[in-house]
């Protein structure tokens, strides 16, 4: 399956990327996908999928969006 | 129920005359306003801060502020309720935030203001990068005194 990946803020400083997308086998978890394309980055990592905070054991669907951001400092 | 990014500065108390003028249907209904509003400041974590970059992740930080409001509703008896938050570069003394809520009585609308300004603190996806006089850093989370 392809899945579309977006990262924000100090993460996507930190990863040296802002979008990228993959193609998975089989039926992934946002936690294997976050293995693969992040894995150990010492800090808090948030995860929507699709527009929605997502917890890590959410299966992932072929063309899914994913994003992984840190924690949020708005208004 | 309405919820604006804003690209530039705005005037708060402006947002909220025109949506009052633009929903006449409402007049007469509430009695009670309450509104917030979030403004850069000079200091902040104890740092000078001169400036500000405001990242967001569009279409889900509409999303999300749309899902606080609709959730707000849900729990309090509110009217009408409009959230209008700046994106990208910020000056000081520039609004950053302004959330106001209309309904029948006081209680409500204090209520559903907080609620959706706390809420909007902790989930709305933005990230402040600072400008100080020690150079830019991402706006660590932390609990508000």
């Amino acid at each position: 399956m392809r899945i579309h990946i977006r990262y924000f803020a100090s993460l996507r400083e930190r990863l040296g990327k802002a979008v990228e997308t993959v193609d998975l086998q089989g039926s992934p978890s946002v936690q294997d996908l976050w293995a693969q394309v992040g894995g150990d980055v010492g800090a808090l990592v948030l995860a929507a999928v699709n527009h929605e905070y997502a917890p890590f054991a959410q299966r992932l669907q072929d063309g899914d969006e994913v994003a992984f951001f840190p924690p949020v400092t708005g208004g | 129920m309405a919820v604006f990014l804003r690209a530039a500065p705005f005037d708060p108390w402006a947002e909220i005359g025109c949506h009052v003028t633009d929903h006449p249907e409402l007049a007469g209904k509430y009695g009670a306003t309450a509104v917030f509003v979030g403004t850069l400041r000079d200091l902040n974590q104890g740092r000078t801060v001169s400036a500000m970059m405001l990242e967001h992740y569009p279409g889900m930080t509409e999303r999300e502020l749309q899902r606080i409001e609709t959730e707000a509703r849900a729990r309090w008896n509110v009217i009408d309720a409009l959230t209008v938050h700046r994106v990208g570069e910020i000056a000081r003394n520039d609004t950053i935030v302004v959330v106001a809520v209309w309904a029948a009585h006081r209680n409500d609308a204090f209520g559903a203001c907080r609620e959706i300004m706390e809420v909007l603190k902790t989930r709305a996806p933005f990230w402040k990068r600072e400008s100080t006089d020690s150079g830019t850093h991402w706006v660590v989370a932390e609990k508000e005194p």
